[in-house]
């Protein structure tokens, strides 16, 4: 009798072979909660940060909760960012290279997933080497190129190397389409072309469908990707359209502009509560993009089958 | 005799028309490769060996041969420190990013309720990582792990090291949950290929004996050593590239530089280039799954 309940005991906390016990349940939730918050930690601290007002800024005592509600930050880091302005110039930066590039990556994943061909196993290569090139040996020309086309400043700069599948990170959306067109079946295919539908239409009729998950995932990825790339986007659009990022990154300059230092009462100083609010209503978008679309982003690994060798 | 070899011919243009339609599909990619990758590389090595001056009608090269890589690497004190913590801190990073991502892995293939939520915890930086939000965050001393970096005993313990050992720690400090942040892409892959381990495997282990822990040697960590290296050069790349890190930033503010220029700034993007090269092929040479007997 004792026995039993012995073992009883000894499974509820150590767990048996089927299921975890009490204590490795408890060891694993405190690891992932810790883990978690040192995660978070950053964020946690940007956005409570930038709910302090000047005095509580100011206030030893007050560490992890404001005194009040003090939307002032917010409102000034939105004048400063010109937010309304740069935040669609940062959609129509971030979405339209991004639906070109899915739409071409497609084509070339498809190509390298269904035909043969001489040279492909160079051209794989190649798309790999691509991935590892750091871009400043190859965007000065360009950008003198587009300075000499009037390009510079436009939107195009970032949509032609897109349109020829060399835009931001082209070579894992191709190999995203890749593996994805790899992974499904031929046979709806080979009717087709039995039946004389042409390689085009095969393509957008059958293959795009099926491949859904691919193009939505490349979609996503490849929009935040571009939001969040500031290295091409100063070079190329630099003077011309103004991306939130761009114009975070001159957060300072924009907000004396704005409130010259001398003009204004300490309060109204640039503070870094300011500054973390500008910097909060940066990735708010991202957050909430990727808060609706979450399931998206964490399966996309699965859906796409990238790491299938 | 005869037969055969129009059956060849058939084949042959079949074989034809496969490859005509395939290089339809992918001739988009080589036409930009040639104009948006390889003739800008060619560009700027050449830039890379003159005096580069751009004009009202265009730009004007001044031969200096290999000038602008001597200056590089001999005269200018800034860029050879920045190449050198580069190649450290990368070296320090990708281990902690590849052990980070490889424990939540592990945890997250474990099953528990609520594991859709932390999954989504650690994915979260992946969408919001961009060069401005981190130097903000680096600049209000927010990536550094919560009460070490200011502590005072440490400080004093730092100073008492040489430059080169504090150095690395210094940043591990300052800047450890943002090395943490690149860990997400690479989480997903290894949730994916644990995912890919026949449990039976495991059972088969179980019945002989093993333990979970001689399991996780023996079984799970030779699984994931593609994985690993695939990983290894994905956060290498994406370190590098990063618009944040110190030599990308300094390359950039000497191509508009007085005394920099394109030219100088050229030499410094392909000295980069090299070195990254190096610590791809240095850690694919680390980590390259053995063959087992």
């Amino acid at each position: 009798m004792k026995n039993i309940s012995l073992s009883n005991l000894k499974t509820f906390f150590l767990g048996s072979r089927t299921d975890y016990g009490l204590i490795i349940k408890i060891l694993l939730y405190s690891l992932l909660i810790a883990i978690g918050f040192v995660y978070l930690y950053p964020l946690l601290f940007m956005f409570i940060t930038s709910m302090k007002s000047p005095t509580d800024l100011l206030n030893p005592m007050v560490q992890w909760v404001p005194t009040e509600f003090y939307p002032g930050n917010y409102i000034k880091a939105f004048h400063v960012l010109n937010y309304p302005r740069t935040f669609l110039n940062s959609v129509i930066v971030s979405v339209l290279p991004s639906l070109i590039q899915t739409m071409v990556c497609s084509l070339i994943g498809y190509g390298l997933s269904r035909y043969r061909f001489w040279g492909k196993g160079l051209m794989v290569a190649l798309i790999l080497a691509t991935f590892i090139i750091p871009a400043q040996t190859t965007v000065l020309p360009q950008m003198l190129a587009y300075k000499n086309l009037g390009l510079l400043g436009s939107i195009l700069a970032l949509a032609l190397p897109a349109t020829f599948g060399q835009g931001f990170r082209s070579a894992i959306f191709i190999l995203i389409f890749y593996q994805s067109f790899n992974s499904l079946p031929k046979a709806l295919e080979e009717a087709a072309k039995l039946d004389g539908a042409s390689d085009f239409k095969i393509f957008f009729k059958i293959a795009v469908p099926a491949g859904l998950p691919a193009y939505i995932i490349s979609i996503i990825f490849s929009t935040v990707w571009y939001w969040n790339e500031t290295y091409l986007t100063v070079i190329f659009l630099e003077g011309g359209i103004q991306t939130l990022p761009m114009q975070l990154s001159k957060f300072v300059q924009a907000y004396e502009n704005l409130y010259p230092p001398g003009t204004v009462n300490i309060f109204d100083r640039l503070n870094e509560a300011v500054k973390l609010s500008g910097t909060f209503l940066n990735i708010l978008p991202l957050l909430v993009l990727y808060f609706v679309l979450q399931k998206w982003f964490v399966e996309s690994v699965e859906r796409t089958g990238i790491t299938g060798e | 005799m005869s037969k055969s070899k129009s059956r060849r011919r058939i084949r042959l243009t079949y074989r034809m028309r496969e490859a005509l339609n395939g290089y339809s599909f992918v001739i988009l990619w080589i036409i930009g490769f040639m104009v948006f990758k390889l003739i800008p590389l060619i560009q700027t090595f050449r830039f890379s060996l003159n005096q580069v001056t751009v004009t009202a009608t265009g730009i004007r090269l001044t031969s200096l041969q290999w000038a602008n890589y001597t200056r590089a690497l001999l005269t200018d004190p800034t860029f050879v420190q920045l190449l050198i913590e580069y190649v450290i801190e990368t070296l320090v990073s990708v281990p902690i990013v590849i052990i980070f991502a490889m424990i939540i892995a592990l945890m997250l293939n474990l099953d528990f309720k609520g594991k859709g939520f932390f999954r989504t915890i650690f994915f979260l930086p992946v969408v919001i990582t961009s060069g401005p939000v981190i130097q903000e965050l680096t600049a209000q001393g927010a990536t550094s792990v919560p009460g070490m970096s200011d502590s005072a005993a440490l400080a004093q313990f730092l100073t008492g090291l040489p430059t080169w050992l504090r150095n690395p720690i210094d940043y591990l400090l300052t800047s450890f949950i943002l090395i943490l942040w690149f860990s997400g892409v690479q989480i997903l892959i290894y949730l994916s290929s644990l995912q890919k381990i026949d449990k039976s495997i495991y059972e088969a282990a179980a019945i002989d004996g093993a333990s979970s822990w001689e399991a996780f040697w023996k079984i799970t960590l030779p699984s994931l050593s593609m994985t690993t290296l695939i990983n290894a050069i994905y956060t290498i790349v994406t370190l590098s590239h990063f618009s944040e890190n110190k030599v990308v930033k300094y390359i950039f503010s000497q191509t508009y530089a007085v005394n920099g220029g394109i030219g100088y700034s050229s030499a410094m993007s392909f000295l980069f280039f090299i070195v990254l090269v190096l610590i791809i092929g240095l850690v694919a040479l680390l980590m390259r799954p053995g063959k087992r007997d």
